[in-house]
């Protein structure tokens, strides 16, 4: 599940240079995909504003409703409405993919930068390390990971955050093994260019349009990590909303009550189904082999 | 050929020994003293010295590391005190389990996936290749947990076609056996069809643009020959080593479809430990988790040398 960017497909013909964010605005997935991503980050913020009720509280009166005038999505086993925990479950799901893909970015965009471009003992140990723990399957090592943290939903975001730092110290490498037998490169170095800043100014813009694309991915596997720690009563806490636990209670009451396990999935597959479409439009976008075809 | 899976198999050790160190670590790091947590409700000074010489825990932790080591090495992974087995016959007992759901995801995903990616790749640019790729990523959208409570509710809850969670284990009887696992397998299968549609749908459009397709059409064959004999051919053998390599990943899904199922497989047993904070099991099942998918790459290397000629020098 990790690795699910492909090759960009070959472009047909030849055709103008434009500028990223045409490209990026001409296809048509990440136009799709990128509403679909801006209206739940919407959701998230105004969840205050738009929720018709209160996502924590319960209505005695009202337990396990199905779908009505007053509660568009139905009440779950405690009476709270499914539709105002959806809206806030957003936060959740949203916050622990920003935070995990951000730590993964941090942490494994520079150390891939260093042993793509200094090589030697240095590539060799990070380079063996980044193979030990992309051999153990991603979810395996975030449930093992968040087990040893404890059950929280900081804890996920760390625990799914640094399962992902392997994927991008390898693609950062592969990329600056790619850009260092430049011409330009050899240049800056034989003027006498710091290797600091060759790596910052030369080697690092080169490296941004696929990590970029694989954040965008990873965004979407973090996000569906998270919602399966908190399934597993591995991430958010309850009572706060997460589309995840909400599932893990749902499967109780399948019987009685099946819209409690119909919301929060179509949630989850919405916002995964937003970012991977945004990922596949910047990957057909931004894709650097797209240049030289 | 052989020297060539004897250095690989060589390269494997080194990553295996830093997950092994990994793992390892990651027990220690936890807080609180592993002598008194094995020590359960005795609070006796001595015996908790007893305990800690016991199992190694009053050594230098490389000590303790190589000790641990050599226990994996003959199979002794420890016991889990859960269910006070030993966890290296756990494993031999639930492994088995996993793999044949994941075999039978597998079969699901390819009967699905390549004819789907092939059919795309011809279709490029038309509403059917949209159709087919809009699928493909929709099967990598859907959490497989959310998949199988749907599918519970639709064929056990609603239809009660098949049985909603549980396992019968295919030697007592293949038919329940079948029916049992039929459900996991589809999940598990969803997710791997669409990963092996899209590699296999990039992968033949890329072989329709070279040079020996236009040749074989400019010479008059007919497109099924074409298609059969020289894409598909070529075309596939990524998608050879794409499928293999997923195999291994597939445990990952096991773990929740396990979990969704009731099934007492590879995947429940990491989930178990967790809960029962059966860490030396937990450890167990990531460490096997890397062998297998070592294993599986280094079957996709194989593969892939056999599968291109041009390897195989």
């Amino acid at each position: 599940m990790t690795d699910v960017s492909l090759p960009a497909d070959p472009v047909v013909g030849g055709g103008h240079r434009k500028s990223a964010l045409q490209q990026v605005l001409s296809q048509p997935s990440a136009v799709i995909g990128g509403s679909i991503v801006v209206f739940f980050v919407l959701v998230a913020i105004f969840a205050p504003l738009l929720s018709p009720f209160d996502p924590n509280a319960s209505d005695w009166l009202a337990i396990r409703q199905a779908p009505s005038a007053v509660h568009w999505f139905g009440t779950d086993d405690l009476g709270r409405d499914i539709l105002s925990r959806i809206l806030f479950g957003a936060r959740a799901s949203l916050l622990a993919g920003v935070i995990a893909v951000a730590i993964a970015i941090a942490i494994g965009v520079p150390l891939g930068l260093i042993a793509g471009y200094f090589g030697g003992l240095l590539d060799a140990v990070i380079s063996r390390c980044t193979d030990a723990l992309l051999a153990v399957p991603f979810l395996v090592l975030a449930i093992a990971l968040a087990a040893f943290l404890g059950a929280s939903l900081q804890n996920a975001m760390i625990a799914i955050g640094v399962s992902a730092v392997p994927i991008f110290i390898r693609l950062t490498r592969g990329q600056v093994l790619v850009v260092k037998g430049e011409d330009y490169i050899t240049a800056a170095r034989a003027v006498g260019v710091r290797d600091r800043n060759i790596i910052v100014s030369h080697v690092f813009p080169n490296v941004l349009a696929p990590v970029v694309v694989q954040g965008t991915i990873t965004m979407a596997v973090a996000i569906l990590a998270e919602a399966s720690l908190a399934f597993l009563g591995l991430g958010q806490r309850p009572p706060a909303p997460s589309w995840g636990s909400m599932l893990d209670v749902a499967r109780q009451f399948l019987t009685e009550a099946p819209w409690m396990a119909v919301w929060p999935g179509l949630a989850i597959v919405a916002i995964v189904l937003g970012f991977n479409l945004l990922g596949d439009g910047l990957n057909d976008a931004l894709n650097p082999h797209r240049d030289t075809e | 050929m052989l020297s060539f899976v004897l250095r690989r198999l060589l390269v494997a050790i080194p990553t295996l020994l830093i997950v092994s160190v990994f793992v390892f670590l990651l027990l220690k790091l936890l807080p609180g003293d592993p002598a008194l947590a094995l020590a359960g409700e005795e609070r006796d000074p001595l015996v908790i010295e007893t305990i800690r010489v016991k199992y190694g825990l009053d050594q230098p932790l490389p000590v303790q590391y190589l000790r641990w080591l050599g226990g994996v090495l003959q199979g002794d992974f420890g016991v889990s005190i859960r269910t006070r087995l030993p966890i290296g016959e756990m494993i031999v007992e639930k492994l088995p389990v996993t793999l044949q759901l994941s075999l039978q995801a597998m079969i699901i995903a390819i009967l699905i996936g390549i004819p789907a990616g092939v059919l795309a790749a011809f279709k490029r640019g038309t509403p059917v290749d949209y159709l087919v790729s809009m699928l493909g990523l929709g099967g990598l959208s859907i959490p497989s947990f959310w998949l199988g409570i749907m599918l519970i509710l639709l064929f056990a809850v609603s239809l009660g076609w098949l049985p909603s969670g549980g396992y019968v284990g295919f030697f007592e009887s293949p038919l329940a056996n079948l029916r049992y696992s039929l459900m996991p397998s589809l999940v598990l299968g969803t997710a791997a069809a669409a990963i092996i549609m899209r590699h296999t749908r990039s992968s033949m459009i890329a072989t329709l643009q070279q040079d020996y397709i236009r040749t074989a059409r400019a010479k008059g064959l007919r497109e099924y020959v074409v298609v059969t004999r020289h894409a598909l051919r070529n075309g596939l053998i990524p998608v050879v080593t794409t499928a293999t390599l997923h195999l291994g990943q597939l445990l990952s899904g096991a773990v929740l479809t396990e979990q969704v199922f009731g099934i007492p497989g590879f995947g429940k047993m990491i989930v178990d430990g967790v809960f029962s904070r059966d860490y030396a099991v937990v450890q167990a099942v990531v460490l096997c988790a890397a062998v297998m998918f070592l294993l599986m790459s280094l079957i996709a290397d194989i593969a892939y040398v056999i599968l291109s000629p041009r390897l195989r020098a």
